[in-house]
């Protein structure tokens, strides 16, 4: 699938796709759900969120 | 090239062009005498009109020329949302400028070209930060 199929297929410019996959944009919720649902696969397997460097069990 | 980036760009030359232009043809003008005394609102009014103008007919060239359909996505709406933000913030302090001089009752000629600077600005500031988050990427946190 290319960027533009993907563009298309969740009502955003591929430029926007592009930013995503740069880390330079971060989706809505919306967005996010509909990409996944696309490559039909989890959530976390799309979009995953570093742990805190500084403390790897999460708790402060 | 998102299309509203391309829109920001037009929007930054158009407005710097059109004010320097404005600034020379008022600045010949005085030669010598009071910048007060110019007589600058015609020359102002063209400014504005031939920027509005120029602005118009270069966006629609590059919808025309752009092989991409001119889609506004999310992303697109969040960044003007940002640069809207920015740039109404010096439509504010141009406002508030212009009723303090009026207040103590300045000259209508810095009235007018505080006012004219502050939209130029809000243009300017405004488009640069839609370019910067286009550029450089755009969090909205």
């Amino acid at each position: 699938m290319t960027q533009a199929d993907l563009a298309e297929r969740i009502g955003v410019t591929r430029q926007t796709v592009i930013a995503i996959e740069q880390g330079r944009y971060s989706p809505s919720l919306e967005m996010a759900f509909q990409i996944a649902q696309v490559f039909d696969v989890p959530f976390g397997d799309v979009f995953q969120y570093p742990n805190n460097p500084n403390n790897e069990s999460g708790t402060p | 090239m998102p299309y509203e980036e391309k829109r920001a760009w037009i929007m930054v030359f158009v407005s710097v062009i059109a004010y320097t232009v404005y600034v020379a043809l008022v600045l010949s003008r005085a030669d010598g005498t009071a910048l007060t005394e110019v007589s600058y609102a015609a020359t102002m009014l063209w400014s504005i009109g031939g920027a509005i103008l120029a602005s118009i007919v270069l966006n629609i060239a590059v919808s025309m020329a752009s092989a991409q359909k001119n889609l506004k996505d999310q992303r697109d709406r969040e960044i003007h949302q940002l640069s809207q933000y920015i740039g109404q913030s010096f439509v504010v302090i141009g406002g508030v400028s212009a009723l303090g001089m009026a207040l103590a009752e300045v000259d209508y000629f810095w009235i007018a070209n505080v006012i004219y600077l502050t939209f130029l600005l809000s243009a300017i500031l405004g488009s640069v930060a839609k370019i910067m988050a286009y550029r450089r990427g755009f969090q909205l946190w």
